[in-house]
């Protein structure tokens, strides 16, 4: 009893070192909020706290295997036997009197716990005998399995943290990765496939609020396609070890369009002094001969939106003028507003005689996205979920699931039988109590039967 | 007839419930408490069929595209916390043929259903993909009716304080009325093993989502670790009784520390970033 007292106290140490552990947090809460501002997202990471999670753990195992191997022999001992005078002091004692023959007793009764508890065991008193049973002595273990899957949930935690990753990536509608950024750091890290983002879907309701977002994924492996596969939040793609999760999107800025650079621009010079129009073809970046001997024009780049002022001209030329007399023009030809250069009041009124759609080529207008994925690998997850699975089980045992002991016994008492029954438990003591009335109802009906 | 129209009815109808326990234990009226169990069935009969129309109703909008679970704001969580705090006490009730807890454990729901009705956005919102999962009701589930186990045994072990404190002296008023001092004590153990193992489910139910979600299972998120340190305080709880033998106010206080921490939790969390935000007013 004084070394189960001894291994008690050492056990409570558990608490005393998850409190200061849960206050820590507590007061890290606060410095939480202030180091997100501050953008240090590592402090449940960071040295103290996984010294005190190392200390938990070593505390956790060190007062358990004290506490366990204490308490073995008390729990599995080699020898079942019992302390009759433990049952003559429990509260929940009930006694009753019968008549009978001990020996036909003796067999009913045990045969009676046999069936109601478990395997039962005869000690013949003076007076007459006892019989007792007991039943899930194994379940004083439960707490060692609530912390076993501690320590597994710890353990799980520490392979995750040494042997895998966790990184984030954005891949383009139509493009392909093969590294990823690491989480809280630079780094990049070279995944052992390469990720194809084949296509990008949002979806929303009519409050505006995202529904779903999909990718379709591809994964290749040396160049060659192996798997693919639509992805939403809650359902990702697991691979090799390697999960991809739908984490974000976003949509790329509006792409430049690509014009051909040798594509032909024609214009029309319109000279104010003759009145004549003259018919040129050119491209970006080549010199134009005006004609009338005013000069020279060349289209320095292409602007797929312009605005001016408040318009918006589109598609539109910029060009340089150089006259034979005087200063170089800046010339802004918008292929829509053919007009627009005769507000310069030039000597020759430019304009472009192309259709606008002439430089749609490669213009997508499809708003593109790009699909934002988070790529990890968690070597420690099936140790954690054991870990998780053992402590379910371990609670339960721990608090509903009782060691049951009942003891009757049975004095002669001249005529009559003074019939006992009281039972011990080591935890819930109500229901053992309500266990032993009903038994005990049982039991006189039993004897009551034989009577008849 | 819609299901906020019948919620707000079953507001008034725990308030009633409330009133009646408080009463009967009051005016020590066996009659009174037992028309408050009558009328707790039957706040807790409107309370579910309510949850099953928002259920219900979620499908007639935006085409069906907002059908879910009614478990997914604050709104619905608290109507839900109602009904787990309701049905649980009943159970307790019938198990161990006591009515006066009622007048402690009913507030608690009737003040959740006030809350919810008064205090926060009961429209129905579409989900976000982030909770379109079947997690979403494991989780929410069994958190709340780990949440529903603490709110009883914070009723419970508040009694406790008040029988210990004037058990004394008065004997005769109302609170010779109430359930002894051991029957407490074992209610509140009771409470907090239950509440614990639910609680422990629940936690272990958000980490395995989240882990399917987003890939890991556990991500320092203010919820996360506000649910950790009420389960630190609720295992420190068990380990003071189990292994040192603590009882009585001890245990008491700190069941009550306990309830604190899953309040802020449940509510004082949404102040602070984080994943579980859509859980705010």
């Amino acid at each position: 009893m004084l070394s189960l007292a001894v291994t008690s106290i050492i056990g409570t140490i558990v608490p005393q070192n998850g409190n200061p552990a849960a206050y820590k947090q507590q007061y890290g809460e606060v410095f939480y909020n202030l180091f997100n501002r501050l953008g240090i997202f590592d402090m449940y990471h960071c040295w103290w706290f996984q010294v005190m999670l190392i200390m938990l753990t070593l505390n956790i195992t060190v007062c358990s295997i004290q506490r366990l191997s204490k308490t073995w022999k008390i729990i599995f001992p080699t020898q079942l036997s019992f302390n009759r005078s433990r049952f003559q002091k429990r509260a929940n004692r009930e006694e009753f009197q019968n008549q009978g023959a001990l020996e036909q007793l003796r067999k009913e009764y045990e045969s009676f716990l046999n069936q109601q508890i478990g395997h039962s065991i005869v000690e013949r008193t003076k007076k007459g005998f006892c019989v007792f049973a007991e039943k899930m002595r194994w379940t004083r273990l439960g707490v060692y399995f609530v912390h076993l899957s501690v320590i597994l949930l710890l353990l799980g935690g520490l392979i995750g943290s040494l042997f895998g990753f966790n990184g984030s990536v954005n891949i383009a509608e139509g493009e392909a990765a093969d590294a990823i950024w690491v989480r809280n750091s630079h780094e990049k890290r070279q995944l052992p496939f390469t990720i194809r983002c084949d296509d990008f879907d949002v979806s929303f309701y009519d409050t505006g609020a995202p529904r779903e977002f999909r990718s379709t994924l591809t994964l290749l492996e040396n160049g060659e396609p192996v798997l693919t596969e639509n992805i939403i939040v809650n359902d990702p793609l697991r691979y090799k070890g390697i999960n991809m999760f739908q984490a974000s999107y976003g949509q790329l800025p509006p792409e430049a369009p690509k014009i051909d650079p040798d594509m032909e621009v024609s214009l029309n010079l319109l000279s104010r002094e003759s009145g004549m129009q003259y018919q040129r073809k050119t491209k970006i970046g080549q010199v134009v001969e005006l004609p009338e001997g005013k000069g020279k024009f060349v289209i320095k780049e292409f602007q797929p939106s312009l605005e001016f002022g408040n318009m918006k001209l589109g598609e539109t030329f910029i060009g340089l003028l150089t006259p034979s007399q005087g200063e170089e023009t800046k010339v802004i030809l918008p292929v829509k507003y053919a007009r627009f250069d005769t507000m310069r009041k030039g000597a020759i009124v430019i304009s472009i005689t192309n259709d606008a759609e002439d430089f749609h080529a490669g213009h997508d207008h499809t708003v593109r996205y790009y699909t934002g994925l988070q790529v990890n690998s968690d070597p420690g997850v099936w140790v954690v979920y054991a870990g998780f699975l053992i402590m379910i089980i371990g609670c339960y045992i721990t608090f509903f699931m009782s060691h049951q002991q009942v003891c009757i016994e049975v004095i002669k008492s001249g005529k009559n039988n003074r019939v006992f029954i009281s039972g011990i438990t080591n935890k819930n003591k109500l229901s053992m109590q309500n266990k032993i009335k009903k038994l005990a109802q049982s039991l006189k009906h039993v004897s009551k039967q034989e009577e008849l | 007839m819609n299901s906020s129209l019948l919620l707000s009815i079953v507001t008034f109808v725990y308030c009633l419930a409330a009133f009646l326990y408080i009463a009967a234990w009051v005016f020590k009226k066996k009659e009174l408490a037992v028309a408050a169990t009558w009328v707790t069935i039957a706040a807790l009969i409107g309370n579910v069929a309510g949850m099953g129309m928002r259920w219900h109703e979620s499908y007639q909008i935006g085409d069906g595209s907002y059908g879910h679970a009614p478990l997914s704001n604050l709104y619905e969580s608290l109507v839900f916390f109602a009904a787990t705090i309701a049905l649980i006490y009943l159970v307790v009730e019938y198990r161990y043929k006591n009515r006066t807890l009622g007048a402690f454990v009913m507030p608690i729901a009737f003040l959740c259903m006030a809350y919810a009705s008064f205090g926060t956005m009961n429209k129905i919102q579409p989900l976000i993909p982030a909770l379109k999962s079947n997690w979403l009701i494991a989780h929410v589930i069994t958190c709340f009716f780990g949440y529903a186990a603490f709110a009883i045994s914070f009723g419970v072990s508040l009694i406790f304080l008040f029988k210990d404190r004037f058990q004394d002296k008065n004997k005769d008023t109302g609170r010779s009325f109430l359930p002894s001092v051991a029957l407490l004590e074992e209610l509140t153990h009771q409470m907090v093993t239950f509440g614990f193992l639910f609680l422990t489910i629940g936690i272990i139910t958000g980490a395995v989502w989240a882990n399917s979600a987003w890939g890991s299972y556990w991500t320092w998120d203010p919820k996360e670790t506000w649910s950790l340190i009420t389960w630190f305080v609720y295992a420190s709880l068990l380990h003071a009784r189990f292994a040192r033998g603590w009882g009585g106010q001890r245990i008491a206080y700190l069941s009550i520390i306990g309830f604190m921490a899953v309040l802020f939790t449940y509510f004082g969390v949404n102040y602070l970033p984080g994943l579980h935000s859509y859980g705010s007013v």
